[in-house]
């Protein structure tokens, strides 16, 4: 395991004050979380063999910084949020790796800034709408059935964790105002419907991409991997077997090797 | 003290599995498996009759509000049934009480202006104009505000319609959520500067601050009771007085279901089933509609976890399915029985919630129509005349219609 670090930054003239994980060597990679938090995980650790792994929590999701996310309010606020964050870190045009509502927030930094994303990682993105297969609102979902929609294995550790309380009562509390409170702020950009125009602007990512999903996703069904595929030039898409909305975690070898190589190349 | 008849409206026959079959009575019960649009036509017109019914039997006010996709409670737009009180009352003391259009839904604002302006004018100046900020079921899902941002909206909504109202010139609002560019509202209220405002809340701290503030009525609408209600309110005249505001009883009002026959027995006997209906069927709910993350702000979130607030609430809703009459009279969430048990179970509660301004819902769930008129008629003879004189010679009613508040109606008591 590698030695993860902690940094405050203030960013958006320090209206916004989050918390970045950073750890590894390598090649510069940003990894956007998703809807959920940022949970420091055996992907990431991964990750950090290879490369210098930048993990920034969104705005407003850090603990003590609540109101951060009151000084953005659209997508394009968030773009340019991340374009100073960025900048703050040093970053010129890092490889960036975005899960889920982060896979959404990674495509619209690449749409709107193609030149600050070296290469695109797609795990499981959210930011289009296919009326036929609708992505799940799990803001208004019981827990049970975000975790039986998120894991192709509902009882193995993964989906067993996702779904435990803390026996400590504090902490059990703390976890639940985090949570809620992430996807308050996660939901200012998505809500009531994720799709707030990125088809429009996807034409314009010209970084080497690739798409991770999970076969048996049922919160973003795999069909729209080919919808991202087919609108990301010389994109390529990645079906991963046996694993729903956390492919990285639930086929954390498969998956962490597919990216390195991706990346690598 | 002043008394308004609260009515929901509800849907009055649902299936008897409905709370087995169907996920939520808001938001998805499918309209075109529940819903028969010639009995709404009945419901609506019965609704009508019986806020008219009550008005003419001396009750203060009549009481509507707005709610959608739901078989709760369903007049989207609560001033078309207002306009119609307004017209129908007008001649009696009698106040509209909208509570009432839900700000952070109606675009742009100034329509909330305009259409308060017409019932006040229809009816001479006796609006009450309440500005609710909307369920969560109602901002969130059926109009799709972003739930970290209804709030703020409310507040912004809010003021531009007050400076509609009060504004000597007209004027440009440049908001965050509104953008116009003369706003010169028609009409305005007769009512000067502005009919009173009544604040619904259901116990945050925000909300309190805000009634406080505007020096607005802070209305606690409630389903659950003067036992459930009691740390409410002690809540919020503590945080007036420490304030240093007056702890006038008016400027809180408070919604009660209440249930009034001949003897005990024979209430429960008429109104039992109507009690459970409502608190099964009308309240079927699933507790992720209530509150989908961002619909309270941070400081409301962590106040209620820490305290337990969600889940007290939510572990007591899963007794009531085995509730009989006794049970929702014991926990005082419907005050029921014969006209002395009402008057005293009511004057408690009125003097222990400290609240000059009550709303008493008459019909309950899926109650027929004559069930109601009789309980109207039970109530404003029997009830009203023991608990009317509360707090009037102790403070004066800054919230309520001022051509109305030295009036009392007729009762059928005094024909």
């Amino acid at each position: 395991m590698v030695a993860v670090q902690e940094h405050t930054l203030s960013v958006w003239k320090n209206q916004i004050n989050p918390k970045v994980q950073i750890a590894g060597s390598g090649p510069p990679v940003v990894f956007l979380h998703g809807a959920y938090g940022l949970t420091w995980d055996p992907f990431l650790d991964a990750l950090a063999e290879h490369f210098a792994v930048y993990a920034p929590e969104h705005p407003g999701t850090t603990l003590g910084d609540p109101d951060g996310i009151k000084s953005l309010d659209t997508v394009w606020d968030l773009v340019l949020y991340y374009d100073e964050l960025f900048a703050q870190l040093g970053l010129q045009n890092p490889a960036v790796i975005g899960h889920s509502f982060g896979g959404m927030v990674a495509a619209e930094i690449a749409a709107n800034y193609p030149q600050r994303v070296g290469k695109l990682v797609l795990v499981s993105p959210i930011g289009l709408w296919r009326d036929d297969i609708p992505v799940k609102n799990w803001m208004i979902l019981p827990l049970e059935e975000v975790v039986k929609a998120a894991f192709s294995d509902q009882n193995g550790p993964l989906a067993q964790q996702m779904l435990s309380v803390p026996e400590n009562e504090q902490a059990a509390q703390d976890a639940q105002i985090r949570v809620t409170w992430a996807l308050a702020c996660t939901g200012k950009f998505i809500w009531p419907i994720p799709d707030k125009g990125l088809t429009k602007r996807i034409h314009r990512i010209v970084s080497p991409t690739l798409i991770v999903w999970g076969s048996e996703d049922k919160l973003v069904p795999p069909a729209y991997a080919h919808e991202f595929g087919s609108r990301i030039a010389g994109s390529r898409i990645e079906m991963v077997e046996q694993a729903a909305h956390l492919p990285q975690l639930e086929q954390l070898q498969r998956v962490s090797g597919l990216i390195q190589d991706f990346l690598q190349s | 003290m002043k008394v308004s008849m609260f009515h929901l409206m509800p849907y009055r026959d649902l299936p008897d599995d409905f709370e087995q079959r169907y996920h939520s009575v808001w938001v998805d019960p499918p309209w075109t498996e529940l819903g028969d649009a010639e009995k709404v036509g009945q419901y609506y017109n019965w609704t009508l009759d019986e806020l008219t019914h009550a008005a003419k039997a001396g009750m203060d006010g009549v009481c509507v509000n707005e709610h959608h996709q739901n078989a709760y409670g369903f007049m989207p737009n609560p001033n078309l049934m207002g306009s119609i009180m307004a017209r129908a009352t007008n001649g009696m003391d009698v106040a509209v009480v909208q509570m009432g259009s839900t700000l952070p839904t109606t675009n742009p604002p100034t329509r909330v202006a305009e259409e308060y302006g017409m019932l006040d004018t229809i009816s001479g100046g006796r609006l009450v104009a309440g500005m609710p900020l909307g369920t969560a079921m109602d901002a969130t899902l059926c109009a799709g505000i972003t739930p970290i941002e209804q709030r703020e909206r409310y507040y912004e909504a809010h003021d531009l319609i007050l400076k509609a109202w009060t504004a000597q010139d007209i004027f440009a609002w440049n908001g965050k959520y509104y953008q116009l560019p003369m706003v010169n509202v028609w009409p305005r209220p007769i009512q000067q500067p502005h009919p009173p405002v009544w604040v619904p809340g259901l116990g945050s701290l925000s909300t309190w601050e805000f009634a406080a503030r505007h020096n607005h009525c802070y209305c606690f609408l409630s389903y659950y009771g003067p036992k459930a209600g009691k740390g409410v309110m002690d809540g919020f005249w503590q945080f007036i007085d420490e304030r240093g505001i007056e702890p006038n009883p008016f400027r809180a009002g408070f919604l009660q279901l209440v249930a009034v026959a001949e003897s005990d027995a024979k209430a429960e006997a008429l109104y039992e089933k109507h009690m459970q209906y409502f608190y099964t069927k009308s309240l079927h709910i699933p507790p992720e509609f209530f509150f989908p993350p961002g619909h309270q702000d941070y400081r409301s979130l962590e106040n209620n976890v820490r305290k337990g607030i969600f889940k007290s609430y939510f572990d007591k809703l899963d007794d009531i399915p085995h509730w009989k009459f006794r049970d929702f009279v014991d926990e005082g969430f419907v005050i029921a029985g014969g006209p002395s048990t009402v008057s005293d179970l009511l004057t408690d509660a009125i003097r222990k919630l400290r609240v000059g301004n009550l709303m008493v819902l008459l019909h309950i769930g899926s109650m027929p129509h004559e069930l109601t008129l009789k309980n109207i008629d039970m109530f404003t003879r029997e009830v009203m005349p023991r608990i009317h004189d509360t707090w009037d010679d102790e403070w004066e009613n800054h919230w309520w219609p001022e051509k109305l508040r030295a009036k009392r109606q007729t009762t059928l008591a005094a024909l």
